[in-house]
Formats: structure tokens, C-alpha cells, sequence
């Protein structure tokens, strides 16, 4: 067993311009953009290269291309977006996304993506929840793994030309595998470096850098019942946080509908959102389209009312309009709940998700090879004959790093934050597609001006020893005799997922959030305590205990936020303040970490939307959102005057 | 439902290890990887192991099952009796670092030396256009999710240290045959795919293509192709006497 030897640890150091935490969309898009801007590029990858979470994004990336219907264009994205996200997002990252997001998938075929293609031989799009418009470039049901794969191949490019200069393949950007972050270091208020683990030594390595993007992803291990994989720990929210960063909109948190719901070790896995976009419908134990009854007041005059003009929807998009299963993902998550609690769900607690009545078997096998796929390998369910059963499951965080909208950098200098775990693009909730344009729009925003920041500094910040020793004997004290009859990580993990998951779900109440956050309290002082035994050598035990910290902080600002938050809009439905209020719109709640694992939440005033933007939407649709005097400047009102 | 399996894993690093016996419960529907997690969770809480998605999209999980090479989260537990010995060991052709994991990086290596897509020069970015019937070959082998299962299996370099040096094994030598079959990638790869990668030392036995979670013919589709390509190019006599007459300078 290793003890604590802070002194004597001998701590492997590199030097970068740009250090980019994360590898995945958002993270190796930084990357590219850094290193194609002269800068010398780390990228930290926690698990290996080319596994990161985006390879289980599925459904597609949204782009108004206007490839299959020409009326597409960035105006009605942002709309759809605003929409989506209930007008909370932040709405100059709204309109920046809709606008660059076709920019960024063309760019992908340059670095060798197959999209599936239209008869015209460009890139297709398909339909999908909150888009007006077929608007998701997609490969199959694996549009993840095509992005990350020609990401992944796109640095491995740019290595090639960097060897055949200079005989380094490694010279200006170096990947570091199975690394994780677990300090991040100022000097004089801006970013220094940082310092984290290899997971196949145990030995640290640290890094000097005046410019950090965080690219780390989500939060949804903090939860029993997830789409996510083991990263999830809100690595990058943690960092930012006990770096001074702030955090937004914690208080909104993506269930997507469709999570398989049996058997039990694989309750949580997603089952994609094409589905439905390609035809699928649910239904309860009863039989009925259920959807029908759950079409919100702010959303009737775009959705179905009877299943036959949702029917014609799919071959006349036009003249109908669209069915209410492509109602945003919180509505959809919603409606199955209430479906559920109502006594009318399926077996396995969820509802039917059928796509076999709708579609020809060999069709649902070209379309959805990988739900079909993973129907049949995992639940002995075969899609093209019998219905699926599904449930809503935790699998996106809407809030995150508090950026500027333009160069996605927070409040601390030098230190950015792009894709899931940065805050405000998505509002109180993400449409479908949204999250792959995002990872590209503002990953790559966020390494051109990570680049133009370390362009602008004078000299580089310097990592105070103290801080390195410090945060070396942190990372090692789950070893030390500190927290010797300690418990076994694990353990914590779940007693944290339950908390989590019974207490601040999918629908919330005053006490149950006031009895977890004092859950979280006692949670907090038995994860300092974690003990593990074995060496440092890839053990699992050990990782799980440094990553239970974070996971811990964020829950805390996840609670705390859900609490304060009185109405339900998006991610977040209070059973207690079931209505959406106008007064809570513009206001954005705003988490500071004190201490450890201490958090001070202060309220924040939205910036009003720029008046031509406001302009694209009807004063009709608005006053279901805004009060009155937000929407004065409003085009129809400037009118009357 | 629930019943005591007999699971014996390897724990070790690359100096020594050895099999180890543990009862462990399993439940209806769990795959292998439950039952490690179980493991981890419980008496062994330091046994190293890679996993992400659990659900067969990511290739992390790769390790031999009863000898067999396979990813543990696609692996039902109902497709052994009650009664048998499970064991689970990493992946052979690889370095072990700790339990079941292994170090990889040769995959790595490899795939860097595979020269990237090569853009046509003259085709703005959004003014890209192919068929779907032409971009559905090379999408087949862009459906491989790197879990290693094939470049571990392949007889080339399973028990052979020495080739690994000259060969590049299934999963590169099948991304030569994507970016060959791109239908706007301007590189010429068909020489160097034998000579530089080690093609010819492929014996299509096939073993890549029956491991393949994906179900991707690698051996049928790719390297048959890609082997057929090379013979035409480096064996036709017009081209080799065009070779001969027109030497290339410095040649």
C-alpha cells in the first residue's frame, strides 16, 4: 500500500500552450482549432482516445443545411432552439450555434465524414424532436461515433504533417490517454496549469499552461439510472467551480424519454430519439396514443391533434402538423411519467415504444441498425416484431461553466469551457441534435480564443509548489491512515445515485430537495473519508473515490439550484410549482463553490435579447413566455405606437 | 432468478499474475461486465478493468471469455449454464498492465502510420457530393467501433511478437480499404497497403470477421478488395513493364 510521501513524489511535467481537458466532440474540435492556430496542444482523454461519451450520441447533428427542406434556414433554428429551451438559453450562444452549425458539418467531410446522403447526393437530414424541419445529418442511428472517428482521424492528420516537418509526430499536439485531471492552478488570478493521474501508473503528471478548455462532458453518474458511462462525474464543473468559476442553470437536467428499462443491468442505455422522428409511437398498457393528451398550451398550434393529420405529417410535413411524440425531450419525459404513476405503464414500469406496426422490418434494420441491434443482444427483443419498452433516464445537463457567449471563456482568465459541461446554450432543456452542433460550434470557438488569449499574454503564470503539493496529497489521501476504517467508494457512489435520483428527479418537491441536500452533508464527510486499498496502479477503487468529490460538489449545486428554482420549465418540474412563471425566466441562478464542498447560490439578471432576434418571433408566441414589459420593443408593438 | 456463479479471473501485472476463483451472484439479464462490476464492487475492489458505454459502442471492454475474445458488456450471462466455470482473461496479444487491462498502444501506432483522407483540392467544404449506393462501403467499415477484438485474434501477430513491427493488422489494413473505396479521396494507396502495411501477410482465415461485434465482413469486403486491387496494380504486366521503361527519377 502507497502512502503519503508529498515531498518525495516525483511528478512528471509538460509544458503546453493549450491544455484541453476532455476527448470528446467539443474537446478534439478545441484541439484541431488550437493547434491549427500555431498553438502547442495537450489533450487529456480519461479514458482512451476515441472513446469519449459522444460515440453513444445516436440520432444526428442539427444544421439548417436545407438539404430536404429548402425553407430551413439558421432564423428558424434559433427559434426552434429558444423554443426548446424555454427562452431561458442564452440567446447570443443560440443564435451563434444556428448559425455556424453549417458551417461545421461541411467542415466534417473535409476530414473524411460519410454523412448518409440524399438522391441529390448531399448530406441527409431527419427529422426529430422541437425541429421544425428535417435537420439532423446523421449516419444510421451512429452519428456519434462518425463524429468522434473523424475527429479522432483529423489529429491523427495533423500529427502526420507535424512528423513529416519536424520528425515528431507529437511536436504541436500530444494526446494523453487514460489521464485524469483532478486540480486545476492559478497564479495571480489566471489559469497556470494543472495537475492530474496517469490511470496505468498511478503516477502524476502536471501541466504548465496559461490557457485550459474544459471539455469534460456531464454529470448523469451522480444519478441510478442513466445514459452515461462511468466519466460522467462532472470533472470539468468540479475544476471550474474550486478554481473560482462559476456555474449556471444546475437546476436543469435532461431525461431523455426512451431509456430501455429492462433488463435491470441495462436500465438507463438510450434508445434513440430517430426512432420516433422516423415513425415510432408510444403507447400505454391500454393501448392508446397517449402523447395526445400531453400537448402543452405553449406548443398547440404546432403539433397534431388526431393521429391521422400526425400520420400525414411524415409524407406531407407542409399541410400537417407534426405528431406529439416529437414534442420536446422534457414533455415527452413528462407524459411517460405521469403515464406510469397513472397505473397504465408496461410491464417493466416504462410504456411501449413501437416502431414495428409502423415501419418494414428490413427498414427499421437500415434506418436503426443499432437499436435493433441492441434489442436483440441485450433484451431478446426484436424490434421489426414487438414493441420496446422504455422510461425516461438521466442524460444531459443543461447548466454548466458560466462562459462568454462569444469566446466561451468564464469568469476566471485563461480558462474556457465547451460542449455539455458548459451552461446557457440550451436553456432550461436541449432539443435532439443540438449537443453534436454544439460540441463543434463552441469547441472550436473556444480553442481559436483560447489561442488568442495565450497570444495576448505577456508572460506565462507560474504554478505555486504549495498548490502542487497540495493538491498531490488531496489525491492520495483515500491511500493515507487519515482515513483509515474508511468506506469503500462504491458504496458512497450509490447511496449518492439514490439520493440523487429519489430526491432531485425528474419530478421535485421542497422537502424531498431540503432532505437530500442534507443527505448530501453526511455524504460529503463520508467521501472525504473514502478509503481504498491496493496499489496505484490502474485500480479502480481509487479513481472512484477522487471522482466521488466532484460528483458530490455538483449534486450539491444541483439540489441547491432545483430548490431555489420555484416553477417548472424544461429539466426542471416541481411538483409543488407545477406552472411556468414569466418572473423566473430572465433570471439565471448562479453557483460559487466556498469550500470544499460548500456552495453559494446568487441570483442574476438574463441579458434581454437583442431586438432583431427578438423581432424573428411572433408577439404572440412571446407573452407565453415573457412579461409584459420585457416584450415593449417587441417589432408589433414599436408599430402601435 | 438469482443464482452463485463460478467466475475465475486473472489478476496480475506484467510481471506475474494469476487466476483467481470468486463466487459471485448473477440476476436475469446480466451481461459479464455486470458480474465484474459486482466483483469490483464487492471483494475486489481494486480489480482493474476498461469499460464506457456498456452497450457495444464504444470497444472498451474487450477481454477473452472463456478463451473467446469478446466484449464483456455485449455478453449475456444466460448464454452459459449455471454450473460452468467462467473465466475471463485479457486480451492475449496484448502487453498486460494490470487484471484485464492491456496496453493497446500498438493500435495507436498503427493508426498513425495510415496515411489520413486526402481531400480533393478543387471541392469547397458544403459543395461535397457522393451517392449513397458509393459512400455505403466505406460507411460498413466506419461502423468499427476500435474495440481490438480483430487485431487481438489475428493469427499474424497473436503469437508472433515479430511481425508486429511490419504489420498493421485487420482494423488498419481495413481503414486502407475505406479511404481506397472514398469516393473523393484523391491519395493512390494500393502499393503501399502491400508493402508498407503488411497486406500480403493477411491469409484470410477470417478469424477477424467471426470476432467483429459489428458484424463487419472485414475479410470478405475489405481485404479480399483490397488484396484483389494490389495484384492488379502490382502484378499486371502493362503496369509492370510501364514501371520498368518509365523509371522514376531517382529511382
Amino acid at each position: 500500500m502507497t502512502t503519503v510521501s508529498d515531498s518525495t513524489e516525483a511528478i512528471e511535467k509538460h509544458e503546453f500552450d493549450v491544455v484541453v481537458i476532455g476527448a470528446g466532440g467539443a474537446g478534439l474540435r478545441a484541439a484541431i482549432e488550437a493547434r491549427s492556430q500555431g498553438k502547442r496542444t495537450a489533450i487529456i482523454s480519461k479514458s482512451l482516445f476515441g472513446k469519449a461519451h459522444t460515440v453513444m450520441a445516436e440520432g444526428g447533428c442539427a444544421a439548417s443545411m436545407g438539404n430536404v427542406n429548402s425553407n430551413d434556414n439558421w432564423m428558424v433554428h434559433y427559434r426552434d432552439t429558444m423554443r426548446g429551451g424555454k427562452f431561458l438559453n442564452n440567446w447570443r450562444m443560440a443564435e451563434l450555434h444556428a448559425k455556424e452549425a453549417p458551417d461545421r458539418v461541411w467542415e466534417l467531410e473535409t476530414y473524411g465524414a460519410l454523412f448518409d446522403r440524399t438522391p441529390d447526393g448531399k448530406i441527409s437530414q431527419r427529422n426529430f424532436g422541437g425541429h421544425t424541419y428535417p435537420r439532423l445529418a446523421h449516419v444510421g442511428d451512429r452519428t456519434g461515433l462518425e463524429l468522434i472517428r473523424t475527429l479522432q482521424q483529423k489529429i491523427v492528420s495533423l500529427q502526420q504533417e507535424d512528423f513529416k516537418e519536424t520528425g515528431d509526430y507529437e511536436a504541436n499536439i500530444r494526446v494523453f490517454h487514460e489521464t485524469t485531471i483532478t486540480e486545476l492552478f492559478k497564479a495571480d488570478g489566471k489559469i497556470a496549469g494543472c495537475i492530474g493521474y496517469y490511470r496505468n501508473t498511478g503516477g502524476f503528471v502536471q501541466f504548465d499552461a496559461p490557457a485550459i478548455v474544459l471539455a469534460t462532458g456531464g454529470i448523469g453518474k451522480s444519478y441510478s439510472v442513466t445514459s452515461n458511462s462511468w466519466e460522467y462525474t462532472g470533472d470539468g464543473h468540479a475544476l471550474a467551480l474550486r478554481a473560482g468559476a462559476t456555474l449556471i442553470n444546475m437546476e436543469f437536467l435532461q431525461f431523455h424519454p426512451t431509456g430501455m428499462v429492462w433488463p435491470p443491468s441495462v436500465k438507463g442505455i438510450l434508445v434513440t430519439e430517430s426512432v420516433r422522428g422516423d415513425g415510432g409511437i408510444l403507447k400505454n398498457s391500454e393501448g392508446k396514443r397517449f402523447m395526445f393528451d400531453y400537448i402543452p398550451d405553449v406548443f398547440k398550434d404546432q403539433y397534431a391533434t388526431t393521429p391521422e393529420e400526425g400520420d400525414r405529417w411524415y409524407t406531407d410535413a407542409d399541410n400537417n402538423r407534426r405528431p406529439p411524440e416529437l414534442l420536446p425531450r422534457d414533455e415527452v419525459a413528462r407524459a411517460i411519467n405521469s403515464e406510469v404513476k397513472a397505473g397504465r405503464g408496461s410491464p417493466h414500469g416504462g410504456v411501449f415504444l413501437d416502431i414495428a406496426s409502423r415501419l418494414k422490418p428490413e427498414e427499421i434494420q437500415k434506418r436503426l441498425p443499432s437499436m435493433y441491434h441492441q434489442f436483440k443482444e441485450l433484451a431478446d427483443v426484436d424490434i421489426t416484431k414487438e414493441p420496446m419498452e422504455v422510461g425516461p433516464t438521466c442524460h444531459y445537463v443543461m447548466g454548466g461553466v458560466e462562459v462568454d457567449p462569444d469566446t466561451g471563456m468564464s469568469i476566471v482568465p485563461g480558462l474556457f469551457a465547451a460542449g455539455e459541461c458548459s451552461g446557457g446554450m440550451h436553456g432550461s432543456n436541449r432539443l435532439g441534435g443540438n449537443s453534436l452542433s454544439d460540441l463543434l460550434v463552441f469547441g472550436r470557438r473556444c480553442g481559436k480564443s483560447a489561442a488568442e488569449y495565450v497570444d495576448a499574454t505577456a508572460s506565462r503564470p507560474v504554478v505555486a509548489q504549495a498548490d502542487v503539493d497540495a493538491a498531490v496529497e488531496r489525491a492520495l489521501l483515500p491511500f493515507s491512515s487519515a482515513t483509515e476504517g474508511g468506506e469503500n467508494p462504491f458504496q458512497v457512489q450509490l447511496e449518492l445515485q439514490k439520493t440523487m435520483h429519489e430526491l432531485v428527479g425528474i419530478i421535485r418537491k421542497a422537502d424531498e430537495m431540503e432532505m437530500a441536500l442534507k443527505a448530501l452533508q453526511d455524504i460529503a464527510t463520508r467521501t472525504r473519508t473514502v478509503s481504498v486499498t491496493g496499489q496505484r496502479r490502474f485500480n479502480p477503487s481509487w479513481h472512484l473515490a477522487l471522482d466521488l468529490r466532484n460528483m458530490l460538489l455538483v449534486s450539491l449545486c444541483v439540489g441547491k439550484a432545483a430548490l431555489e428554482r420555484q416553477e417548472s420549465r424544461g429539466g426542471h418540474t416541481r411538483d409543488d410549482y407545477p406552472v411556468m412563471d414569466s418572473d423566473w425566466r430572465h433570471i439565471l441562478l448562479v453557483l460559487s463553490a466556498l469550500g470544499e464542498d460548500n456552495i453559494e447560490l446568487v441570483r442574476k439578471e438574463q441579458v434581454p435579447m437583442r431586438p432583431e432576434l427578438l423581432d424573428l418571433f411572433e408577439l404572440d408566441e412571446l407573452k407565453k413566455y415573457y412579461t409584459g414589459e420585457e416584450i415593449g420593443g417587441h417589432r408589433a408593438g414599436e408599430a402601435m405606437k | 432468478m438469482s443464482y452463485d456463479a463460478h467466475f475465475r479471473v486473472w489478476r496480475g501485472d506484467s510481471e506475474k499474475g494469476e487466476l483467481v476463483d470468486y463466487p459471485v451472484e448473477v440476476n436475469e439479464g446480466e451481461v459479464v461486465l455486470d458480474i465484474i462490476h459486482r466483483l469490483q464492487q464487492t471483494e475486489a475492489n481494486d480489480l482493474a478493468v476498461r469499460w464506457n458505454c456498456k452497450a457495444g459502442k464504444c470497444g472498451s471492454c474487450s477481454m477473452e471469455i472463456n478463451g473467446k475474445p469478446r466484449l464483456a458488456c455485449m455478453t449475456r450471462m444466460s448464454t452459459f449454464t449455471e454450473t460452468e466455470v467462467i473465466t475471463v482473461t485479457p486480451l492475449r496479444t496484448f502487453p498486460v498492465i494490470r487484471d484485464l487491462v492491456t496496453d493497446v498502444s500498438f493500435n495507436y501506432t498503427k493508426a498513425r502510420e495510415i496515411p489520413s483522407f486526402a481531400p480533393p483540392p478543387d471541392v469547397k467544404p458544403g459543395d461535397y457530393r457522393m451517392a449513397q449506393v458509393d459512400v455505403e462501403r466505406s460507411q460498413e467499415f466506419r461502423k468499427c467501433i476500435e474495440c481490438y477484438l480483430c487485431q487481438n485474434v489475428c493469427h499474424v501477430v497473436r503469437d508472433h511478437e515479430e511481425n508486429k513491427e511490419a504489420y498493421a493488422g485487420p482494423r488498419y489494413l481495413m481503414r486502407i480499404a475505406e479511404l481506397d473505396m472514398h469516393p473523393l479521396d484523391v491519395a493512390d494507396r494500393q502499393v503501399a497497403a502491400q508493402e508498407e502495411h503488411g497486406l500480403g501477410m493477411c491469409n484470410i482465415t477470417k478469424c477477424c470477421t467471426e470476432v467483429c461485434p459489428e458484424h463487419i465482413k472485414i475479410t470478405d469486403n475489405a481485404l479480399i478488395p483490397m488484396k484483389e486491387r494490389v495484384v492488379d496494380r502490382k502484378y499486371d504486366p502493362l503496369v509492370w513493364l510501364g514501371n520498368k521503361i518509365f523509371k522514376r527519377p531517382g529511382a
